[in-house]
Order: structure tokens, then C-alpha cells, then sequence
């Protein structure tokens, strides 16, 4: 996917969807690249012998792999610098093997109130190839304003 | 608050000990490495990371590496971590997420405490630590909300 312009020349309104990405199959060196990344080695999420003794089939994927992949989705579809607010919700577990695609729509734009200001709104899925839902999110990003939370009036 | 997807029944809040307390706040250099590092790991290819100039949205999860318990607002209460699932996680930003070569000034507070009842039974106790980040210029950049539930059953479904 190419980068695109934060603004002005993508036509942004309700409805509009981004091009939906499909990952790669997820694989346990997915996995711990993220768990070294992010600092976070819980050992159920590459460590064979102490998924099975919790319970699990086998290792399954870190749930802020696919949010954080889902974040760079969002980012780059709006705008890396124009983000504000980006929530996820965990559902399904997703396993080695899953395919799993990230799609997003806006579902709010709001204009000012300073000139030339904009918050869009958009919500987001990561999908597995079962149809399950690995995990939802939500989004808000500001336009036209460099010190904006996208949470004024809470 | 009233944010979108929001769990729409009411949540009994607990009035326990565990509200409000914090963690010492801890230093959180943005490095440029690091955030290379993080956005190939989250298959994030875009030019801003390479050039450090933003993080990847949820880059501040890399704040682990910079803390240690005396950070964390849980201090020393026992916490059932084999029946602890990770819910919901939110970053909040009051300008463009940070740069390369900021360093960020961290803490935790344990900020809300509330039960559900599971539609299987048992009883599902929800935690939401929040993180507040500041910059150089003690200014707050950020807000990272994490929701843990820990069930009175075993975590797997």
C-alpha cells in the first residue's frame, strides 16, 4: 500500500471505506518479533510445552500484534500525524495459520469549529478467514489543527 | 462518555483500595531504532517511522522495556494472571503521536474497578490502568487506557 496524503486530495465522508488488507499467515516468529518489539514475552504466545500445560492447543497470537498492524492500517490510510484516538476491543483468538484481513470505514466527519478544521471518525475489523472477529476498533482523526485531542467535550 | 462500542450494560463500580493508586513514574526515550523496530513488527512500512518524525499508534506498548514493578500501580496485590484477559486498549494523543528523540515521563494509575456478571456465570472484574505521558515541557501528550478483566473462571473459552 502507498502512503497517502493526510489530507485534501482523498475524498473523505461517511461511508467511505479503506481498501481492505489481508495479511500474510500469521506465524510464531510473528509473534516473538513483536513480543521482542514491544517487551511483552508472555511465553503462551511462542513457548509450545507452556501453551499446552495452560489449556491451549499451542501458542496463539498476541492480541496488540494485530492491533498494532490495525493501527498502521489506520494511520496510513488517514494519516500517521492527523491520528488522535485509536481504541481496540479483543475478541476472537487468532492462531498460527489465520489470515487475517483489516478493514476500516468512516463513520463520522465533523467540521470546525475553527476554519478548516475536521474530525473523522472510523471504526475498524480484523478479520479471520473463519469470518471471526479477532478484534474491533475505533479511530479519530483531526485536520487542519496540531493540538487537538479529538476528545473535547468529554 | 458515551465513545462507540462502549459496553452498553451497567457495570457495578467497586469502591476498593485498588482506585487511584499509581505507579512511580518512569523515563520513556523514543528512540529511532526502537520505533523502526516496532513498526516492522507490526508490518508498518510507512516513511514517518523510518524517519522517526511520528510513532506507530500504538507504539507506547513499547514502554514496558523502561519500567519495572516499582512502576506498576498494582504494587504488590496479588493478581490472578492465568484468569486475567486483555479486553480493550486505547491511546489518546493531544497532538501528532510522539517523535524520535522525545523523552516522555510516564505514570500509572489504577482508575476504575467494576464488575459484570458473565452470561455464563462467574463473575468478570474489569481494571483500567491509565498511563499519562508528558513531554520535556511537562505538557501531557498522551493517554494510554488498558482494560483487563480477570474472571472467576479459568480465562479460556
Amino acid at each position: 500500500m502507498n502512503s497517502m496524503p493526510a489530507d485534501a486530495s482523498v475524498e473523505i465522508r461517511k461511508g467511505t471505506e479503506a481498501e481492505p488488507y489481508v495479511g500474510k499467515p500469521l506465524t510464531v516468529t510473528d509473534f516473538v518479533r513483536y513480543q521482542g518489539a514491544s517487551g511483552d514475552f508472555n511465553p503462551l504466545h511462542h513457548d509450545h510445552d507452556k501453551a499446552v500445560a495452560a489449556g491451549f492447543d499451542r501458542p496463539f497470537a498476541v492480541g496488540m500484534l494485530a492491533a498494532g498492524v490495525l493501527g498502521g492500517f489506520a494511520a496510513r490510510w488517514l494519516g500517521p500525524h492527523a491520528i488522535r484516538r485509536f481504541r481496540v476491543r479483543f475478541a476472537e483468538q487468532a492462531w498460527p495459520g489465520d489470515v487475517l484481513t483489516y478493514a476500516g470505514v468512516v463513520t463520522d466527519v465533523r467540521e470546525g469549529p475553527a476554519e478548516g478544521r475536521r474530525e473523522v471518525d472510523a471504526e475498524f475489523t480484523v478479520t479471520r478467514q473463519t469470518g471471526g472477529v479477532h478484534l474491533r476498533g475505533w479511530a479519530t482523526f483531526v485536520f487542519g489543527d496540531t493540538g487537538s485531542t479529538g476528545r473535547e467535550g468529554r | 462518555m458515551n465513545a462507540p462500542g462502549r459496553a452498553a450494560a451497567q457495570p457495578q463500580e467497586e469502591a476498593d483500595e485498588l482506585v487511584g493508586r499509581t505507579g512511580e513514574p518512569f523515563e520513556f526515550p523514543v528512540e529511532l531504532g526502537k520505533i523502526r523496530e516496532f513498526a516492522r513488527a507490526v508490518a508498518s512500512r510507512d516513511v514517518a517511522y523510518t524517519d522517526g518524525s511520528v510513532t506507530p499508534p500504538t507504539f507506547l506498548m513499547a514502554a514496558d522495556l523502561w519500567q519495572s514493578r516499582a512502576n506498576s500501580p498494582w504494587g504488590d496485590h496479588p493478581r490472578a494472571l492465568a484468569r486475567t484477559l486483555h479486553a480493550e486498549q486505547e491511546f489518546v494523543f493531544t497532538g501528532p503521536p510522539p517523535a524520535a528523540g522525545t523523552t516522555l515521563r510516564g505514570q500509572s494509575r489504577i482508575d476504575r474497578r467494576y464488575t459484570k456478571h458473565g452470561r455464563r456465570g462467574g463473575t468478570m472484574t474489569f481494571t483500567e490502568v491509565v498511563t499519562e505521558y508528558r513531554d520535556e515541557q511537562d505538557r501531557v501528550i498522551a493517554e494510554v487506557r488498558s482494560t483487563t478483566v480477570e474472571t472467576s473462571k479459568a480465562a479460556r473459552t
